[in-house]
C-alpha cells in the first residue's frame, strides 16, 4: 500500500516535529496576544500586520545592534507602537476596529515592502538553545530550536498570569464580557481595552522577531496571512488559552505536514499543498466555532450612554 | 458690560454657527489629509528619495501625460464596482474584506468561460462576467454559510479564502484545459492564461484622445444602481435595517440568515464582477499569476475612504486609481512603487480621524449642555 507508506515516511520525518514546533511557536505567541486582546473584546485583525512590522523591525533592530537581542527588543517596540494606533484609533477615537486593523494591515505590507528595498539589511540570526542538541531522535528535533523560541514559555505564562490572577485581568474580563456593568462598577472599559491591545501588540512583536532572527532575511509578506490563522487558532480554543495553543499546535502541524511532504517530493499537488493550512483553518472553524460562547461583547465598541 | 459675559454664557448666547462648525469640519479633514501626505513624504525622504520627483511623477502618469485620465478612469472601473460591493455588505453589518479573492475567483471564472464558450462575441463577453459575478459570489457565499451555517465569524472566513484563491488560479493555470495559453503559434509560456480573442473583449472608447474602457461605463452604472437600491427600495432599507439594528430587523420580519447571506453573496458578485471586467478591459486580456494585483484589496479601501456612501466612492476611486496609475512612472525616480500602497493606507487611517474627533466633540458638548441645564 503506497498510501500508507507514504503516510509513515511522513510522519517518520524528523523535521516534521521541528517544524510543527517551529510554526507553532510563532503561531502562539500571536494567538496569545491576540487571545489577551479578544477576552477584552476587540476581535483585533491587526495581529498580521503587528507580527510584519515586528518581523522587518527585527531584521532591522538586528542589523542595527548587530545582536539577536537588539532584534528582539525592535521587533516587541514595533509591536506595541502598532497596537497602539490600534488601541487609540478604534478605543479612543471610536473608529471600527476593523477598519483600522484593516488599514493598518495594508499599511504594514506597503511600509515593509517599501522599506526593504529601500534599505539594506543583514540579519544576524539567533543561536540555539545550548545543550538541546544532544537529546535523542525527535525530542533534538522539538527543542533543538533557537533560543528565542523560549522565550515563548514565559511570555505565554505570563499572559496567562495577566488574565485570570492579577485585578487587571478580571477587569480585563469582565470588559470583554459585559462593559456597561463593568463601566457602573468604576473600570475604565475603553483604557482596559487599549491596554490588552497593547500586550497583543508585545506579544506579536515577539512572534514577529521571532521569525526574524530565525531566517536569513526580511522577504515580503513574509508572515504570509499566517496572524489570520494564529486569530482562528484564538476562536478554535474557544477563548481558552490551553484552546488556542492546541490550535497553535494543529495549525502549525499543517504547515509542517505541506513542508515535508514537498521535501520528500510526494506526488501531490503544489497548490493544494498550499491552500491547505488555511483550508484545514477553515474546516476546523466550521467544526469547532459553534462549540462554546465567545466574549459577550467581542468585536462591539463601547461608548458610554449610547448602548 | 460684555467684557464680564463668560465664556461658556458667550457660546450659549450665541450658539455654535453653523458656518464657523462647516469651517472647523473642513479644516479638520484637510489636516489630516496632509497629514498623511506630509507622512508619506517625510518617508520617502528619510529613505533617501525626492518626494517632489515622486509626487510629479504620479501627477505625470495618473492626469498630465497624454491618455494618462484613460488610463486612470479604466484603473477606476474595478475599483469601483468592488467599493459598491463592499458598501452591501458592511451596510448589512457584516464584514467582508476578503473582495481579493472573490475578485481573483471571479477573473478565472470569467477567463474561463471567455476562452472555451462559441458563440458570437458580445454574447460570450455577458456570459463571462455574469459567470465571473457568479464565481465570486460563490467564494463569498462558502464564507456565508460558514457564518450563518456553523457560526464562523465572516472577517475571519473572507480573509483566509483569499489564501485559497491564489493557488485556485495556479492550479487553473497548469492545465491547456482549464486556464494555460493554448494557442498553439505562440511559444508555449508557464503560468499564463489565453488571451481573449479580439471580438471577445470590452470595446475600447476614444474620448478626445483619453481611451477607455466599456467596463468604466458598467462601474458607473453599478455604483448609480448601488446608490438607488440602498436608498430607495424595499429591499435596501432591510438591508440597512439589518446592518443598524439586527434584533429590530428580526422582528420586522428580515431573516438574518436570508438577509446576510444575500448581503454577502451581492458583495462577492460585484468583486467577481470586478474580475471579469479587470480581464476583459485591460490590454493583454490574460490572466496571470496573481492577477488581482491588490486590486480587491484598494477596491475595499475605497469603500472605507468613501465611509460607505455609495457616490462618495467616485471621488475616492479615481483618487486611489491614479494614484495606481500614476506608480507606473516612480521607476525613474528610483523609489520603490510599494509606496502607493503607504500612501493608500494612511490616508484611510487619516480620514477615520475626523469623524471621530467631531464625534467626541458633539459628545463633549451635549454633556457640557445637559450638566448646564443642571
Amino acid at each position: 500500500m503506497s498510501f500508507f507508506t507514504a503516510v509513515w515516511d511522513i510522519f517518520s520525518t524528523g523535521s516534521l516535529y521541528g517544524s510543527t514546533t517551529r510554526l507553532a511557536v510563532f503561531l502562539a505567541l500571536a494567538a496569545a496576544g491576540e487571545w489577551v486582546a479578544e477576552r477584552a473584546g476587540t476581535l483585533n485583525i491587526s495581529v498580521e500586520g503587528m507580527c510584519l512590522v515586528a518581523a522587518f523591525a527585527g531584521v532591522a533592530g538586528s542589523d542595527v545592534t548587530h545582536s539577536a537581542v537588539g532584534g528582539v527588543a525592535f521587533g516587541m517596540f514595533a509591536g506595541v507602537v502598532v497596537a497602539s494606533i490600534q488601541g487609540n484609533m478604534s478605543h479612543r477615537l471610536t473608529a471600527n476596529q476593523f477598519v483600522v486593523g484593516l488599514a493598518i494591515n495594508v499599511l504594514a505590507l506597503g511600509l515593509t515592502s517599501f522599506l526593504r528595498q529601500q534599505v539594506d539589511l543583514d540579519v544576524r540570526a539567533a543561536g540555539t538553545f545550548p545543550g538541546a542538541s544532544h537529546l535523542p531522535g525527535v525530542l533534538r528535533e522539538v527543542f533543538d530550536q533557537r533560543w528565542t523560541a523560549y522565550l515563548a514559555i514565559p511570555a505565554i505564562a505570563g499572559c496567562w498570569w495577566l488574565v485570570y490572577r492579577t485585578r487587571w485581568g478580571l477587569e480585563v474580563r469582565a470588559v470583554g464580557e459585559n462593559p456597561q456593568s463593568a463601566d457602573v462598577s468604576g473600570i475604565h472599559v475603553n483604557r482596559r481595552r487599549r491596554e490588552a491591545i497593547l500586550v497583543c501588540g508585545a506579544m506579536c512583536g515577539l512572534a514577529g522577531s521571532y521569525i526574524a532572527v530565525d531566517t536569513s532575511g526580511f522577504s515580503p509578506n513574509m508572515t504570509s496571512g499566517r496572524g489570520y490563522i494564529a486569530i482562528a487558532a484564538v476562536i478554535f480554543g474557544g477563548w481558552t488559552l490551553r484552546g488556542a495553543l492546541a490550535g497553535c499546535v494543529l495549525f502549525g502541524g499543517a504547515e509542517a505536514l505541506t513542508l515535508v511532504v514537498q521535501r520528500l517530493e510526494l506526488d501531490v499537488n503544489r497548490q493544494f499543498l498550499q491552500a491547505f493550512p488555511y483550508l484545514v483553518t477553515l474546516v476546523v472553524m466550521a467544526v469547532f466555532a459553534k462549540r462554546t460562547r465567545q466574549p459577550q461583547a467581542l468585536a462591539q465598541p463601547f461608548v458610554r450612554g449610547l448602548t | 458690560m460684555t467684557a464680564t459675559i463668560t465664556e461658556a454664557e458667550a457660546t450659549e448666547v450665541a450658539g455654535p454657527s453653523k458656518l464657523r462648525d462647516a469651517v472647523i469640519v473642513a479644516a479638520i479633514y484637510l489636516a489630516s489629509i496632509v497629514g498623511a501626505l506630509i507622512l508619506s513624504a517625510l518617508l520617502v525622504g528619510v529613505t533617501g528619495g525626492s518626494w517632489r520627483k515622486v509626487f510629479s511623477a504620479l501627477i505625470d502618469g495618473s492626469v498630465r501625460n497624454d491618455g494618462a485620465w484613460g488610463q486612470t478612469l479604466s484603473g477606476m472601473a474595478p475599483l469601483l464596482i468592488v467599493a459598491t460591493g463592499a458598501i452591501v455588505s458592511t451596510r448589512a453589518g457584516l464584514v467582508n474584506i476578503g473582495q481579493e479573492g472573490q475578485l481573483l475567483v471571479g477573473a478565472v471564472f470569467a477567463a474561463y468561460l471567455g476562452n472555451h464558450m462559441s458563440g458570437p462575441g458580445p454574447l460570450v463577453i455577458g456570459c463571462a462576467l455574469v459567470f465571473g459575478a457568479f464565481g465570486g459570489a460563490l467564494w463569498a457565499g462558502i464564507a456565508a454559510a460558514l457564518r450563518f451555517g456553523r457560526g464562523v465569524p465572516e472577517v475571519l472566513s473572507t480573509l483566509l479564502l483569499v489564501f485559497v484563491a491564489f493557488p485556485l488560479l495556479d492550479y487553473a493555470l497548469r492545465y491547456k484545459s482549464l486556464l494555460l495559453d493554448n494557442d498553439p503559434t505562440v511559444k508555449q509560456q508557464l503560468n499564463t492564461g489565453t488571451q481573449l480573442p479580439s471580438d471577445r473583449r470590452l470595446p475600447r472608447i476614444d474620448f478626445f484622445g483619453n481611451e477607455f474602457h466599456f467596463g468604466v461605463i458598467i462601474a458607473l452604472v453599478v455604483v448609480l444602481l448601488g446608490a438607488l437600491v440602498l436608498a430607495r427600495t424595499v429591499w435596501g432599507f432591510r438591508l440597512r435595517m439589518f446592518g443598524l439594528n439586527p434584533r429590530t430587523a428580526q422582528r420586522m420580519g428580515v431573516s438574518a440568515v436570508v438577509m446576510g447571506t444575500a448581503a454577502l453573496v451581492v458583495s462577492g458578485a460585484l468583486a467577481g464582477l470586478a474580475g471579469g471586467v479587470l480581464l476583459a478591459g485591460t490590454p493583454d486580456y490574460r490572466i496571470t499569476v496573481g492577477y488581482s494585483r491588490s486590486f480587491g484589496w484598494n477596491g475595499l479601501l475605497v469603500a472605507l475612504l468613501a465611509r460607505n456612501r455609495p457616490l462618495l466612492v467616485i471621488p475616492m476611486a479615481f483618487v486611489f486609481a491614479a494614484l495606481r496609475t500614476g506608480s507606473n512612472y516612480l521607476g525613474a525616480t528610483g523609489v520603490a512603487r510599494d509606496i502607493v500602497d503607504v500612501v493608500q493606507a494612511l490616508l484611510v487611517l487619516a480620514l477615520l480621524i475626523p469623524p471621530a474627533v467631531l464625534f467626541i466633540r458633539d459628545r463633549r458638548r451635549a454633556v457640557a449642555a445637559t450638566s448646564a441645564r443642571v
